[in-house]
Order: C-alpha cells, then sequence, then structure tokens
C-alpha cells in the first residue's frame, strides 16, 4: 500500500528532515511509525498524504508514484486516505455530524446515502448519541474519535494518523489505539506516527522506528 | 439523471449556505452590500439623466422649426410655390406658408400691440415659411446657406443653436457615462474581491481542511463565488430602490420646472429592463470579483 524508496526531503530552510528512507506496508497491515520528536515522523506521512514531496526518491501510495500526481489531481489522490491529526482538526461552526459528512459531501455523495454512512461511521466511534452537538462541547477524547469516524466515514484503503493520542491519557489513548486496530480487522490499511512506546508495546502490531531521518534497522520486536 | 439531480442539490446548498452566511452577519452584510450598491447607483442613476434629458430633447423638435422671411415684394402665390417647393428637398421635412396677414393676427394677439397696429395703413409684414428640417449639423448649416441664398428670401431666421449645443453636450455625458461605467465596473469587481479575500482569510483553517480531507478547487471555490453572486445582486436590488426613493423625490420639482416650460414632460423612470440589467450587471460583476480573489487567494493556503 505504501513505498518509500530512498527517500530524502530537505526543507527550503535547509533542515534535512528524511535522509534515504525506504520501507513497504503491505495492504491490509497495521504499523506504528516511532521515534523521537524531530526524527521525522511527521514529514514521512505528510508525504504520503501529498502534503509534501520528496526532494529525492521514489513515494508510492495505493501503486500511485506520487511524483506523478499533478496539483490539480490532488484532491482525489486525497480522497483514497483518511487522516486523523494530533489537533483533530475539526470545523468549531459544524455539528459532529456534519463534521463526519465532509469528506462524503465533498464527494457529493446523495443524501440519503449520506446520512447512513456517516451514522455508521459515528457508531463505530461510539459517539453517535452526539450527532448535533458541536465539537467544543465534546471532551478532547471524544473530539478525537469524532476526527477517526471523518477519517473513515469515505472507507479509505489507508488511514494515516499523527500522534493522535498526543493530547490524551493511558486509558483512553488505548482504546483510541484499539479503535485504530478494528478498522484494521476490516481491511483497512493503517499507519500511525507516535512516540507512546509504552502503549504500542502492549498492542504487538509492527514497528517501524525513525531516527534522525533515517529508518532504524527493526529492534527486536515480540514475534 | 441522478448525477445532474446531484450536482443541482449541491448548487442550491451552497446558494442557500451563501444566503445564510450573508444573512447571519446583517449588519456588516448591509454595509458591505450598501458600498456596492452605490458604485452602481452612480451609473445607473447618470444613465436614468441622461436619457431623460435626451428624451426631452427629443420633445423639443419643434423647435428646432426655423422662419424664412420672404421680401416684401413676393406676392401670395409666388410665396405658396416656393414653400412647396422649399417641402420637397429631401433635407426638408415640412414647410408651410405662414401668409401675411395670418401672420398679422397672430402678432396682434400675441404681442399686444393690436391697438398700434390699427393706426398703420398696410399690413407691415411679409409672407414667411416656417422649415423643419430633416437634418441637423452640417446639413442644416447647408440648408439654410441654400435658402438664404434664394431671390425671394429676405432673412432666415435661426435660433435653434442652443439646441444643438444641448445635443452636443448631451452625446458628452454619454460619453462621459461609459468610461464612469467601465470606472465603477471595475471598482466593484475590486470591492467586491476585497471583500472575498477577507472572507477567504477568515475561513483559512477550514479550507485548509477540505484540501486535507481532498475537497477540490472547485469545490472550495463556488461557496465563494455565490457569495460574491450574492453581494453582487443584493447590491443590484438595492440600487435600484436607491434610484426609485431619488427618481420618486426629484419627480415633483421636475414636473414643475418643465410646467414652467409649458412642457408636460414626465420624467422616466427606472424601467424593468434597466433594473434587470442592474441585477444582472451586480450579479456578473459579483461573481467575477469573487473569482479573481478566490484564483489568487485560494492557492496560497495549502495545508502544512
Amino acid at each position: 500500500m505504501i513505498r518509500f524508496e530512498n527517500v530524502r526531503k530537505r526543507y527550503p530552510a535547509g533542515r534535512e528532515a528524511l535522509r534515504g528512507v525506504s520501507f513497504r506496508l503491505e495492504k491490509g497491515e497495521m504499523a506504528f511509525l516511532t521515534g523521537s520528536s524531530g526524527a521525522g515522523k511527521s514529514t514521512l506521512l505528510k508525504l504520503v498524504a501529498l502534503i509534501e514531496r520528496p526532494t529525492r526518491g521514489t513515494v508510492l501510495v495505493a501503486n500511485q508514484n506520487t511524483a506523478r500526481v499533478p496539483r490539480r489531481r490532488i484532491p482525489q489522490f486525497r480522497r483514497q486516505i483518511g487522516i486523523v491529526f494530533q489537533d483533530h482538526k475539526l470545523l468549531h461552526d459544524r455539528t459532529v455530524f456534519d463534521n463526519v459528512a465532509l469528506p462524503l459531501m465533498i464527494s457529493s455523495l446523495w443524501r440519503r446515502e449520506l446520512r447512513g454512512r456517516v451514522r455508521a461511521a459515528l457508531d463505530q466511534v461510539g459517539l453517535l448519541r452526539y450527532e448535533n452537538q458541536f465539537p467544543l462541547s465534546l471532551s478532547s477524547g471524544e473530539q478525537q474519535r469524532v476526527g477517526i469516524a471523518r477519517a473513515v466515514a469515505s472507507r479509505p484503503q489507508l488511514v494515516i494518523a499523527d500522534e493522535p493520542t498526543g493530547n490524551l491519557d493511558p486509558g483512553l489513548s488505548l482504546e483510541i489505539m484499539r479503535l485504530f486496530g478494528r478498522f484494521n480487522d476490516v481491511g483497512t490499511t493503517v499507519l500511525i506516527a507516535t512516540h507512546d512506546l509504552e502503549l504500542i508495546s502492549r498492542m504487538g502490531y509492527r514497528r517501524l522506528s525513525l531516527a534522525a531521518g533515517r529508518m532504524a534497522v527493526p529492534a527486536a520486536e515480540p514475534g | 439523471m441522478d448525477m445532474i439531480a446531484r450536482y443541482l442539490s449541491l448548487h442550491i446548498e451552497n446558494m442557500t449556505g451563501a444566503v445564510a452566511r450573508v444573512a447571519g452577519r446583517p449588519l456588516g452584510s448591509l454595509m458591505t452590500t450598501l458600498v456596492i450598491a452605490i458604485a452602481l447607483v452612480v451609473p445607473a442613476g447618470l444613465r436614468v439623466m441622461v436619457d431623460n434629458a435626451r428624451a426631452l430633447s427629443g420633445t423639443w423638435q419643434g423647435a428646432a422649426d426655423f422662419t424664412v422671411y420672404l421680401e416684401m415684394a413676393v406676392e401670395e402665390p409666388a410665396a405658396e410655390a416656393l414653400a412647396q417647393q422649399i417641402g420637397q428637398r429631401n433635407d426638408v421635412e415640412r414647410a408651410e406658408l405662414l401668409n401675411r396677414s395670418d401672420a398679422l393676427s397672430e402678432f396682434r394677439a400675441w404681442s399686444g400691440f393690436g391697438e398700434a397696429l390699427d393706426l398703420l395703413d398696410e399690413n407691415p409684414l411679409p409672407h414667411a415659411v416656417i422649415v423643419r428640417p430633416a437634418g441637423t449639423g452640417a446639413d442644416l448649416d447647408l440648408l439654410v446657406r441654400e435658402l438664404d441664398a434664394l431671390e425671394e428670401t429676405a432673412l432666415v431666421q435661426l435660433d435653434t443653436e442652443w439646441l444643438e449645443r444641448l445635443r452636443a453636450i448631451l452625446d458628452l455625458a454619454r460619453r462621459v457615462l461609459y468610461v464612469t461605467t467601465v470606472m465603477l465596473g471595475l471598482d466593484l469587481i475590486l470591492l467586491i474581491g476585497n471583500t472575498i479575500r477577507r472572507e477567504i482569510g477568515n475561513r483559512r483553517e477550514e479550507i485548509e481542511i477540505i484540501k486535507l480531507v481532498g475537497g477540490s478547487d472547485g469545490y472550495i471555490r463556488r461557496p465563494f463565488l455565490y457569495l460574491g453572486l450574492c453581494y453582487g445582486v443584493g447590491a443590484g436590488i438595492l440600487a435600484a430602490l436607491i434610484i426609485v426613493v431619488g427618481l420618486g423625490m426629484v419627480a415633483s420639482p421636475a414636473r414643475a420646472l418643465m410646467e414652467l416650460y409649458g412642457s408636460n414632460y414626465r420624467l422616466a423612470g427606472l424601467s424593468l429592463a434597466d433594473a434587470a440589467w442592474l441585477l444582472g450587471v451586480g450579479g456578473f460583476l459579483g461573481w467575477a470579483g469573487a473569482g479573481i480573489a478566490v484564483a489568487r487567494h485560494l492557492r496560497d493556503i495549502e495545508p502544512s
């Protein structure tokens, strides 16, 4: 699903965030991307979502070479990816329902169909009862679940998340990670960037470690 | 079929969304719309004024008539023949003989010299031909010169120069109107563009998020275009109202003035076609202004 081949990324300011990263994430796989802050986790995810483009090397997502996706095709490219952010990135002047409906409205889905899909997504994250509330009336953990519902509402084949549990206590964090696990169980490919090593060690998914812009040799993992 | 229905429902959603956005901040929106409306009122109001002045100068066609006084020696049958001859010219619309006895009684009635005239032994007035020219400007000059050169002519009295001047002034006013209209149209595009630019700034975060979940440029652009359209049409309606009210305010003094000049000309108001034009132009410029603003500023907003 994701393939990086010797990818380098240097920002205009001169900082080299990635210095030759190669890895593959197979279809249906779930993996954690770890590393201390500044290791290049966010940059790697941005390259997947075409928020940034690599300075060198090749990034393939769903068999598409991102270098061959022109600017005007980026929206269509992004629709196959669900993105979850540390700061949720919800629209505070719209209800929970409307927030989750956003990616579906963009693909001009028919109203009736849209309603069912949004409610299904909200049900999956356990927030159906809040559909008419505004995001700010929810707790941080609940807001993050709204963000996840939005990411999966259009049933993307790939979900990426950047520190989705960054602001949550350990109990809530585990719950959020299990949620991702459930989406993976039904075939969605999932890549989550996190620095919470303790949490992921209890979950047993594949781990990709970044250190100073390079992919570290996978440490001895259980299994 | 389904695709079309979907597409339409999306547009209707955007349109109602734009109206809701405008209505959601009534005061700010009213101010913006008013500023745009005033930019529309100036050329549209000028146009109504110039049209009225032109129509009015048209009703003064009678004032373009001039008089050819004949020599005293010319007898009535010869004068009659001459009037007919003049009337057949291509550059003359109509020529009529004013016979000297009619002229005398007319003069007696209008001048107040009735009793003094009675003292005269004979009619001091000559026969005269009243000519309504077909042309203006150089054609008219030529006609006057030719009639003046006739053997029978004593004097050609032309007092229509002021009308010519008025027409020239009106032509100039129309030209000024075109220039003003173009300039204010540009002004309007900039105004709406600026309003939309601010709106884009306010909704920066929303635009970023929509781009992140895969919203196309078209999807992001549409609400702003509708907002521009909304402001433009709203300003058009407001401008039409302002002109109607303004004309209502000057109508009665204008009528009083016309009556002083013995004219029963009525001020023409804003026609339905003009009003539709105003709305159409407002809407188009609103859409265009928004389009330019969106094209310039939406590209700058990218998620990071």
